[in-house]
């Protein structure tokens, strides 16, 4: 019995019988199929296209292909005054428009060196912690969907709608606020405010361990997400990976803590990371639980704000916003910890203009998103799905 | 006070013997010497089935899952969008019909036809009641299982004749799923064929009956029963690929599967296809196991609840009851659970409900055999 | 630096792990720019970039694992365009540092990291697409936010928008 290539015929065993040559075994000439998964698939949350090499269901080769969304922020910051950056900003991460906001304006107060009322930094914390569980519930909603859920989803929404009112009532906007700005706020939170967000807050204790009970612990969900995507914590580093994904892989690191800002020294509260116990470490459940432990993180963070913000007994909530922002020549780079990861600014000043020289958005999506290529090699097409999920990526910041 | 004379007279609103009545006389009426009427009480369940699947299938599909995921649903159309689904019709009946140019045009457009015919067919053996059957055969539930396959090959020619890759992926993931999965379901069946003796649906049904109701159905006549019962409901779940067995038409995977293109008239037949094949797995799990159109409800004392709510049109409506609550575990199912994945759907169907359902096999027929 | 200004903390922290690096590696850096709020130091001989990354990332004293960030930037003036790393040592040492490095600004070309930090495989991507400089031995060397027929690198200060793409009017 002897293996024989025969064009056109794929490889094919023969044996020989006398003179006569006998096919043993005919193979199937299988053939790797070109899946294009997207900019358009309800998956892709947006418009990243993944360009797949598949070998029946499994997946032997994913290439991203970004850009889809790019809409020049970098360019626009460079053409425009650094207050006027702020409502950019808010598109970048638009599901997390405080937050992104309240990192631009950190690293531009570093540059500028402005006192901020302690008022504004606690209001800054509320709605930027408010905006993470906001954020976290589409995260863990869709997720849900991804995997075929669909009722998780309509309950995060239905929670997440509450946070966003109280966000219209403190800026106006639902999803793009523009009220954080250099030196301070749009304006002070409307009378109340905290009141309300107590009672949010009461409200949604509960509705944390319901959901909960409802996805995380659902025997099909951990069958979908346990051990699919591992990601150990030195590769994870190594691709600059931050956020609930490199918690997710075990490594204790948040921004809040580990670099802190603002007032977050002063609060208490814990960095969640999986154990090991329910999910395996790095992997698509662990990265979905750490999404979920923090948003009961941001509640206490909230409440905690609340009790100890000084009154609004005189408070300007613009006292500290200059009149021209002009720093002083430099370069900086800020960051803040936004539900994603690392948001981080690049800002380099020429100390003459009011506009940047350079202002590069460092996103997390975009870091995350990088490790896709190596993360779906050889998994199955429902698996590069929950990846996708877990990786939680909002392409406005991707593309920028 | 005298009970007895109720039934037959005081009680009409219940749908009592007067309807019964009524039914009788259309099978006597036969013009021209020609049994229409005996046609016309066949094909009432059947025109009702198909209304209530193109209709309020859909409704009640949008209805429960709002109500289960804390929202109205639809409110618009009509009182409480009750006429929301006659609205998307008329949207769907004027859509342009498209084939894609690059389409096989005549699979793409045979297969919700086939897709049709395969699920309505096996409508022909149910019987509704004492009255309504299509057709008595003798092998009913045997062709009501080999029936079903026709689907599978109305899915292939719809996701192949797309020219689209998640169609054919659709409708890979669907043929491979079906045919694993009519194993199990078959052999569950058995059981209850093998508990009846016989493969003819009407005679099953009629053997679950007796004036102690639900007492006499197969499910509790045998402790045994309860497992080929949930082997069936949830082989059947992945037969008409629904939550969380819906990984040929997986949203967030394969966009819609083997009907990704798909629009219009040909859209809403592969809808009512499987809203039609929703209805008729819940009816033959309701025969084989809980008694078909006999009333569940038993006598007690002289009060004759099984008499009275027993005959041809109270038959009707206890099937298409029954079937209705098995339609409603569907929907509560897939508003609540996440999907399996390809492999952990072939694993539980081979490994888990195969082996069970022998198992399930073996006892009955060991029960039906020495317990009397 | 002024006279007896002194250090924060995290500036010193930096400014040991420059000095580790300055001994090794000499004159192919700057001197230290000990600013508050970035500091850094720039890779004069280019050549050696890769080198001294992978000296920061495996040096136990230094343990760079993480790159923050890694932007292009337009240095109209130099004639020159370059990128900023800001690097980390994340949960080992937890010191930062910024690097630069410079090439011409037509036609230039700065040696590839992305096979010390993976994160640098797509910000190299992005900072050619949008400065133009070339990454040399950069495993996937296109362009990742504009399409692959686009012309010039947006970013650039002088860049001018082309007039039309495939028949569609760019400025509008």
């Amino acid at each position: 019995m002897q293996e024989l290539d025969i064009a056109g015929m794929g490889s094919v065993r023969v044996t020989r019988k006398g003179n006569n040559v006998v096919i043993l075994e005919k193979d199937l000439q299988t053939e790797q199929m070109v899946l294009a998964m997207g900019p358009q698939h309800p998956s892709t949350h947006g418009v990243l296209k993944l360009e797949c090499l598949t070998d029946g269901e499994v997946v032997t080769h994913a290439e991203p292909y970004l850009g889809y969304l790019h809409r020049c922020f970098e360019k626009c910051c460079e053409n425009v005054d650094y207050p006027a950056i702020v409502p950019y900003t808010d598109r970048l991460d638009y599901l997390a428009g405080m937050n992104s906001e309240f990192a631009y304006a950190i690293t531009v107060e570093k540059l500028l060196d402005v006192e901020i009322p302690r008022r504004v930094e606690f209001i800054r914390v509320i709605v930027a912690e408010l905006n993470r569980i906001a954020s976290h519930l589409v995260a863990i909603g869709t997720y849900g969907i991804d995997l075929g859920a669909f009722t998780p989803f309509l309950f995060c929404f239905r929670d997440r709608e509450i946070i966003l009112s109280l966000l219209e009532w403190a800026s106006g906007a639902r999803m793009l606020y523009n009220y954080i700005w250099v030196g301070g706020l749009a304006y002070d939170v409307p009378a109340d405010f905290s009141k309300r967000v107590m009672e949010f807050v009461t409200y949604f204790r509960p509705k944390t361990v319901e959901l909960y009970k409802l996805l995380t612990e659902n025997e099909i969900f951990v069958k979908r997400t346990r051990g699919i995507g591992i990601m150990p914590a030195d590769v994870a580093i190594n691709y600059g990976w931050s956020g609930p994904m490199l918690r997710g892989s075990g490594v204790k690191w948040d921004l809040r803590r580990n670099d802190p800002y603002s007032v977050y020294p002063e609060l208490d509260f814990e960095v969640p990371v999986p154990d090991g116990k329910v999910s395996d470490i790095g992997d698509c459940l662990s990265r979905h639980l750490v999404r979920a432990l923090e948003m009961d993180e941001s509640l206490k963070i909230i409440e905690q704000c609340i009790d100890k913000m000084p009154s609004a007994e005189g408070f300007n909530a613009r006292s500290a916003v200059p009149k021209r922002v002009r720093p002083k020549a430099g370069e900086v780079y800020g960051r803040a910890e936004n539900p994603r990861g690392e948001l981080g600014f690049y800002i380099q000043s020429d100390g003459k203009s009011t506009k940047p020289l350079r202002c590069k958005a460092r996103s997390s999506c975009f870091v995350n998103l990088s490790a896709m290529k190596d993360l779906s090699k050889g998994q199955l097409i429902p698996d590069l799905v929950a990846i996708i999920g877990s990786i939680d990526i909002v392409l406005g910041e991707v593309d920028r | 006070m005298i009970l007895t004379p109720l039934p037959h007279i005081s009680m009409p609103l219940l749908m009592g013997n007067s309807l019964n009545a009524w039914s009788e006389a259309l099978v006597g009426f036969t013009p021209m010497g020609l049994p229409l009427g005996l046609v016309i009480l066949a094909a009432i369940p059947l025109v009702f089935i198909a209304l209530y699947s193109l209709t309020y299938g859909v409704y009640g599909e949008r209805k429960i899952s709002a109500f289960m995921q804390d929202r109205l649903g639809p409110m618009e159309v009509g009182k409480w969008g009750i006429l929301q689904t006659i609205a998307d019709i008329l949207k769907l009946l004027q859509k342009e019909d498209i084939v894609p140019t690059s389409a096989d045009k005549f699979l793409f457009v045979i297969g919700p036809g086939i897709l049709f015919v395969g699920s309505f067919l096996a409508y022909a053996v149910l019987p509704f009641s004492s009255a309504f059957i299509g057709a008595s055969l003798n092998v009913g539930l045997f062709f009501a299982i080999g029936i079903v396959a026709i689907e599978v090959v109305g899915i292939l020619a719809a996701g192949w004749g797309s020219n689209n890759k998640w169609s054919l992926y659709g409708a890979v993931r669907s043929v491979a799923q079906i045919v694993s999965y009519e194993i199990p379901a078959a052999i569950a069946l058995l059981c209850g064929a093998m508990m009846a003796g016989t493969l003819d649906m009407q005679k099953i049904t009629m053997l679950q009956s007796g004036s102690y109701g639900f007492a006499h159905f197969f499910l509790f006549q045998s402790p045994i029963a309860w497992l080929p019962f949930l082997i069936y409901f949830i082989a059947s779940l992945a037969e008409v690929n629904r939550a969380p067995f819906d990984i040929p038409e997986a949203e967030s995977e394969l966009v819609a599967g083997y009907f990704t293109e798909y629009s219009g008239m040909k859209f809403a037949v592969i809808f009512l296809a499987e809203y039609g094949s929703m209805f008729m797995v819940s009816a033959i799990i309701s025969i084989v196991f809980l008694g078909g159109w006999n009333s569940p409800l038993p006598d007690i004392g002289s009060f004759a609840l099984n008499a009275w709510t027993n005959g041809p049109v109270w038959g009707a409506f206890w099937i298409i009851m029954k079937g209705f609550f098995f339609i409603f575990v569907q929907m509560w199912l897939r508003w609540t659970l996440p999907r399996l994945r390809v492999d952990q759907l072939m694993y539980l169907c081979w490994k888990v409900l195969t082996p069970f359902a022998f198992v399930s096999f073996v006892l009955t027929a060991i029960w039906v055999i020495f317990v009397p | 630096m002024e006279e007896g200004h002194v250090l924060s903390h995290s500036v010193q922290q930096s400014a040991a792990a420059y000095a580790i690096i300055h001994d090794k590696f000499g004159d192919a850096v700057t001197a230290f720019d000990a600013n508050e709020t970035m500091p850094f130091f720039e890779v004069l001989d280019t050549a050696v970039w890769p080198e001294i990354a992978l000296f920061m990332r495996d040096n136990p004293k230094l343990k760079f694992n993480y790159m923050a960030c890694l932007s292009g930037v337009d240095y109209q003036s130099e004639d020159k365009v370059g990128i900023v790393c800001n690097l980390e040592s994340l949960g080992q040492l937890n010191h930062k540092i910024a690097v630069k490095v410079k090439c011409a600004r037509t036609g230039g070309s700065i040696p590839s990291v992305a096979g010390v930090w993976h994160t640098a495989n797509w910000h190299e991507r992005e900072a050619y697409d949008l400065f133009g400089m070339l990454f040399s031995s950069h495993p996937d060397m296109r362009r990742i936010l504009c399409p692959d027929d686009w012309e010039g690198h947006p970013l650039l200060k002088d860049y001018k928008v082309q007039e039309s793409y495939h028949g569609i009017k760019v400025p509008y």
